[in-house]
Formats: C-alpha cells, sequence, structure tokens
C-alpha cells in the first residue's frame, strides 16, 4: 500500500534510537497535544554549549514519535545554537517555506517534508521540535 | 453493491458519487437529499421569522416548527408536544438543564451521579454545576465491556442524590443501556434521570413514556436532520417548574420595566429566533425514517454489524471494545491495533478515502478508567453496503505491515 508512511518513518517508530531513560539530564521538559494525546518527555544532556546526548519517552503517533527521534538523531553532538538554528528551519519546512538546501540539512527529519501538506497532522509532526526549542531557550 | 444498497445510497447525494466510504456515522450521520431539499423549500418559500409573525408565510413557518415539534414528540412517545424543547445539539439540552433545573435545586452536600462513561457533554455540566453549588460528583462504573451493573447503581444512589445523568447508549461502546430499571431506582431515592440519547434515539426505539426518563436529550444531526437543531424532552411538571435558561425574545408573555412574565414550556426555553429551517429538517428526517421504516433501519444496522464484527476478529492484532455480539454494538466499533496509533490508523484510512475517528471520542474518563490512551472507531449506518466494510478491514489489515511491523 501506497502511503505517507515510509520506511525511514516507521523505522525510527518502530525501532527508535532515543527512545530511552536519560540518567542525569541537564534538562528536561514535557511536551503535549492535548487535542491527540501525543505526549513525549524530552532530556538533554548539555556540557559547554553542546548536546551531548538526548532521549524521550512518552506515547503518541508514528509522526510525532518518529520526527522526535529524527530531531535527536540530527542534534545530538551539535551546539545549543546549532539546534535551534536547525528547529527553525525544520518549523519552517512544515509550513512548506524551505529551500531543498536547507530540507538537506535537516537529514532524515526531511521526509516529514509532506506533513506541509497534511494540516491535521502538523501538530505532531512539531511536537518534539517545539519543546526543544522551549527547553533550550529557557537555558 | 446490491440493487438494495444502490437504491439506499441514491438518497445521499454525499454518497451516491461513490469517492466517499463513510465510517463516521457516530459523529453525524449524512444527510438525504429530501432533507436538503426540504430545508432549501423552507428558506426559498416560507423564510420569515416564526412563532410571532401575524401575516401568512410566518404563521406557514410556526406551523412547520409545531409540525416538527409534533412529529418529534410521536417519534420518542412523549405524552405531550410541550415537552419538546428545540435546542441546537444534546449538548445545549444537557447544559440547559444543568443550569436551570441543576442551578435551582442542589444545595451545598448534594449529590450528582454520573456513569463512567459518559461523553464529555453529559460530564462537564455537571462537574461545573457541582462546583457552583458546592455539590458532590459520583461516578458508577461498568465493567471492561461496557455494562452496568443496576446493583452497583444501587448501591451508588443515596439520599443525596438529586440527579442522575447517564446515555442510553455509548458513543464508545455502542451498547443499549436499558435505563429505564436504572429511572426507577433513582426515582426511589428522590432523584430525576438525565439521559443523553444522543446515540440511542437515532439507533433504537425510545420510548420517554415507558422509561419514565424525566429528561433525555439528543441531536438531529446524527439521524439525518441538519446540524444546528437538536432536542430537549423533559416532563411538563419539571419544565414548568424551571426557570429559564436564555431570555430575551420569544420566550415572554409581557414585558415591562420591573417586571416580566414568561411564556408557558416549551417556549420559555426557545430564547430568540430559532432554527426554523433546521426544525424543518428535523421534521423531514424523521419523515424520511418513516418512509423507510425504522425497523428496518435496526435491521439492517444489525445486519451489518454482524459483517463488520466477524470481519474484525479475524484480524490479528485488532482489539475490539465491548461485547463480543454484534448485536450489541448499534454499528459502533471502537479498536485498537497493537502498535500502531489511532491517529496513523485514521491517516491509513483516509489516504484510501475511508473515514474513522480516531482518539478519544470525547470519552476521555472512560479511556482512562479502560486503561487505553486513545482509540480508533468505525462506525456504519444504514446506507453503508459491505463493499464499504470490506475495503476498511482490507486496509485494517494491512496496517501493520504499512507500519514497518513484519508479522
Amino acid at each position: 500500500m501506497n502511503t505517507f508512511y515510509n520506511e525511514i518513518l516507521t523505522e525510527h517508530n518502530v525501532h527508535p534510537t532515543h527512545k530511552h531513560e536519560l540518567s542525569d539530564a541537564d534538562l528536561t521538559l514535557e511536551g503535549v497535544n492535548p487535542s491527540c494525546g501525543d505526549d513525549i518527555i524530552l532530556s538533554f544532556k548539555v556540557s559547554d554549549g553542546v548536546i551531548t546526548d538526548g532521549a524521550f519517552s512518552g506515547d503518541g503517533c508514528a509522526i510525532s514519535q518518529a520526527s522526535c527521534d529524527m530531531m535527536l538523531d540530527l542534534v545530538i553532538g551539535k551546539k545549543v545554537d546549532e539546534a535551534k538554528r536547525l528547529s527553525e528551519i525544520f518549523l519552517r519546512m512544515i509550513k512548506g517555506e524551505v529551500t531543498d538546501e536547507e530540507k538537506e540539512e535537516l537529514e532524515e527529519a526531511g521526509v516529514l517534508s509532506d506533513i506541509s501538506h497534511m494540516p491535521a497532522r502538523v501538530k505532531c509532526a512539531v511536537l518534539g521540535w517545539h519543546t526543544m526549542e522551549e527547553m533550550l531557550s529557557e537555558k | 453493491m446490491t440493487r438494495e444498497e444502490e437504491r439506499i445510497r441514491a438518497d445521499f447525494p454525499l454518497l451516491s458519487k461513490g469517492k466517499v466510504i463513510y465510517l463516521d456515522n457516530t459523529a453525524t450521520s449524512q444527510k438525504p437529499k429530501k432533507v436538503i431539499d426540504d430545508v432549501a423549500e423552507f428558506y426559498r418559500t416560507l423564510n420569515s421569522n416564526p412563532m410571532r409573525g401575524l401575516y401568512d408565510i410566518s404563521i406557514r413557518a410556526t406551523e412547520r416548527v409545531e409540525e416538527a415539534r409534533e412529529k418529534t414528540a410521536s417519534f420518542i412517545n412523549a405524552r405531550n408536544s410541550s415537552e419538546i424543547v428545540f435546542t441546537r445539539n444534546a449538548t445545549e439540552g444537557l447544559n440547559l438543564v444543568a443550569y436551570t433545573y441543576g442551578e435551582e435545586r442542589l444545595s451545598p452536600g448534594d449529590e450528582v451521579l454520573i456513569s463512567i462513561a459518559e461523553h464529555h457533554s453529559n460530564l462537564l455540566p455537571w462537574r461545573l454545576l457541582c462546583e457552583r453549588k458546592k455539590a458532590v460528583l459520583k461516578y458508577f462504573e461498568c465493567d471492561e465491556n461496557g455494562v452496568f451493573s443496576l446493583e452497583e447503581f444501587r448501591n451508588a444512589l443515596s439520599k443525596k442524590t438529586k440527579i442522575v445523568a447517564m446515555s442510553a447508549m455509548s458513543n464508545v461502546f455502542g451498547r443499549e443501556n436499558d435505563i429505564t430499571p436504572f429511572v426507577k431506582a433513582a426515582h426511589e431515592c428522590g432523584a430525576v434521570f438525565v439521559a443523553d440519547g444522543a446515540q440511542s434515539v437515532p439507533h433504537v426505539r425510545t420510548d420517554v413514556s415507558e422509561s419514565g426518563v424525566d429528561f433525555l436529550a439528543f441531536s438531529g444531526h446524527k439521524m439525518f436532520a441538519p446540524m444546528g437543531i437538536g432536542v430537549l424532552y423533559g416532563k411538563k411538571e419539571l419544565l414548568e417548574e424551571m426557570p429559564p435558561f436564555l431570555s430575551g425574545g420569544e420566550m415572554i408573555e409581557y414585558v415591562h420595566r420591573d417586571s416580566e412574565r414568561f411564556s408557558a414550556p416549551p417556549y420559555k426555553f426557545e430564547a430568540g429566533t430559532m432554527n426554523a429551517g433546521g426544525a424543518a429538517g428535523l421534521l423531514s428526517a424523521l419523515q424520511y425514517i418513516d418512509s423507510v421504516g425504522f425497523e428496518n433501519i435496526m435491521k439492517r444496522e444489525e445486519e451489518l454489524s454482524e459483517y463488520m464484527l466477524s470481519g474484525l476478529v479475524k484480524i490479528p492484532h485488532v482489539k475490539v471494545l465491548g461485547s463480543d455480539e454484534a448485536r450489541e454494538h448499534h454499528g459502533i466499533f471502537t479498536f485498537t491495533v497493537d502498535g500502531v496509533h489511532p491517529h496513523d490508523i485514521s491517516e491509513i484510512m483516509s489516504s484510501k478515502n475511508i473515514c474513522i475517528r480516531a482518539g478519544h471520542h470525547c470519552a476521555q474518563p472512560l479511556h482512562e478508567f479502560l486503561g487505553v490512551r486513545s482509540t480508533a472507531r468505525a462506525s456504519l449506518g444504514y446506507y453503508n453496503t459491505k463493499d464499504d466494510i470490506d475495503a476498511f478491514l482490507k486496509t485494517l489489515s494491512e496496517i501493520r505491515g504499512v507500519m514497518g511491523f513484519m508479522d
């Protein structure tokens, strides 16, 4: 069956790399989509302005969970400012406002660009990213 | 598609084009062409402010509204059409009772008893009422299949119980709650019984005189009528005692600088220009049900339910909430698929033009009680076909594969 759910997305949902506990996290924040019940708890370890490790837990649709896992793939090892810059690109991608070069910077998370044509699922795709932005802006 | 199915679907413009597989009938029903035409005809030929005008078209518009009231009264076997209050929907009817009867009747420490399976519209008005009146909201529970025990209900009642609110059919399990003995038990305690009929009235025979229910709220749009017209049935003696809900035009006999006299029920509760076009649509919908035969609608929904459930139980990793008996579902099938979130199920169904619902179906406390975060729901209507069900079941059987599970 030909659907939006491609192999990259389903792999991140069924076998997420970063869905686990993170002991000694420096930052933790819960993000919720009340209307659909998506729920993630995002945790980071940050040292000298660099995100050295990250993890999430929670429950939600494949798009919310896979998007968060792909985000962590992208930002772990990067500077906080760089993570904020990439997040800004991702959120613009979901609005359909990015160049191909910018989309490539997002690596696998770029597979979610079609969400810009799926208004009912935008909130699912951006949950992890919004939570990260909020968490990093508090720091 | 059988010849009979083709004939039925020809009545429904949205379905007869053949594109959409509509399985969200619990949320709202499709509208017959006759209903759409009759609403348009009302605005083309009778449009005028009803209830007050002294000229021909206003008198005829008023007659149309009153015919709808009479027809509704007879559909639920109310003794008198003055017991039929037109509202926007079931939600407004339930709020009306909470804000009028509830506001007058409750004192601090009194109890309101509701079931755990209620739709938020039959939960929040009571919780907020209890907060305002410093009263206590109590829940009584069902078993995991949605069955309520009369004995447990009796135990939950007390001399402090002033109001009981319960749906006559769950929008999650599809099970009909035989409310008659519950009404009797509530009355023995001196409480009134408020029934949410949003799901039951379209799918099973409703007889308010037999059940003895004090209030019954339902929506027109779930039974072929337009959105924005609903019904609150209330016993005449209760409606007469109750204060008005909204105040303004149409609901008074006279107004002076410092005094007023309200109209008798049902007009006391119908402030402002009413949705006469909607009432004309409700009348048309009830006439449509008559023309098909309510028995035939129920029979067809049961046959489709049998076909649906026999297919659902064959698909691995699919769990259906509620009874193992198809006839207990009244077309409503709430389910989960192991490892797949309901929103993804709904998304994949949507890519095949199949409309189902996903989430908590406005019954979050029930989902918490059952220990499931969210569910998917496919709900059948009289115009659905075995082809619709086959398409749904085929997609459902492929969903885990699409989501990357190697079954």
